[in-house]
């Protein structure tokens, strides 16, 4: 009797430890959305270009390798994840200044794509409990092998390739947001720091591909 | 070939050193998945492949 009054009480703390980082990682993800879109909105009208975006970029990545690990389990990890999301906000100037420029109706419809794949993977994680642990290997190994590709079409500027590439980056990150959000759900992630770090480049890398996608497709 | 293409080139290079160790731990401690559990993933990459075909048609 006492042991499973143990149980119970062991399993409820962990439901409610659960869907605080769930509460957590959501609030964050909003607010560094909300903070990389000011930043994206910075860089466009600062017509910041390419070379220094990637700079920017390098910056954030370095950040997110060797600092937010360090971080992420204390107070200085908030002002980390931000400081990134801002970079990478940041380093969309250039891109949006050229789709904006084309069609702004691609950046809109991006955004609104993107939003709402996010929006219907949580939703079917969360109904569904599933758990996606499964797929961690084949996540890695699929984005080890887009980045390949990313490094070959540099030199052989293939167009095919290059869609081919955005297609495989959109359905990796859907296969992120899945993983990630199982992985709260099911205990396997308990730092809201790094979630919203992982469901933020999943969702970046997502709406990047999805702008090229759209643009090679546009009529424009 | 100009600087942006050589940074990028290298920036492409770090990232696939700096990944390469942690897909390996993956795929060594990754539990294996049922064709159910694939399934489970399949079903909503489906539902995302139509909604893109979806936004294509519409810009």
């Amino acid at each position: 009797m006492y042991q499973n009054q143990s149980v119970m009480t062991r399993s409820a703390e962990s439901v409610l430890a659960t869907s605080k980082v769930l509460r957590n990682t959501y609030a964050l993800l909003s607010m560094t959305l909300i903070f990389s879109g000011l930043m994206a909105f910075a860089g466009i009208t600062m017509q910041i270009g390419h070379g220094t975006a990637l700079i920017v970029d390098i910056v954030a990545i370095a950040m997110l390798w060797f600092v937010l690990p360090r971080t992420a389990n204390s107070a200085a990890g908030i002002p980390v994840i931000f400081a990134i999301t801002g970079l990478l906000g940041l380093g969309l100037g250039p891109i949006l200044s050229y789709y904006i420029a084309v069609n702004p109706s691609i950046v809109m419809t991006a955004l609104g794509g993107t939003g709402a794949i996010f929006l219907g993977l949580s939703a079917y994680a969360l109904t569904t409990r599933k758990d996606f642990s499964f797929m961690g290997g084949f996540l890695m190994v699929g984005m080890f092998v887009v980045i390949g590709g990313a490094l070959l079409n540099i030199f052989l500027a293939m167009p095919l390739l290059f869609l081919v590439i955005n297609a495989a980056v959109i359905m990796i990150m859907s296969g992120f947001i899945l993983y990630t959000t199982s992985s709260i759900i099911h205990g396997g992630e308990t730092n809201y720091i790094m979630a919203t770090a992982s469901i933020f480049l999943a969702m970046l890398n997502m709406f990047q591909a999805l702008l090229h996608i759209l643009g090679a497709f546009s009529r424009d | 070939m100009d600087w942006m293409k050589i940074s990028s080139a290298l920036f492409l290079i770090a990232m696939l050193v700096f990944i390469f160790p942690r897909m390996r731990e993956a795929v060594k401690h990754s539990p294996k998945g049922s064709a159910k559990d694939w399934m489970g993933f399949i079903i909503p990459l489906v539902a995302v492949i139509g909604f893109i075909i979806l936004l294509i048609q519409m810009v």
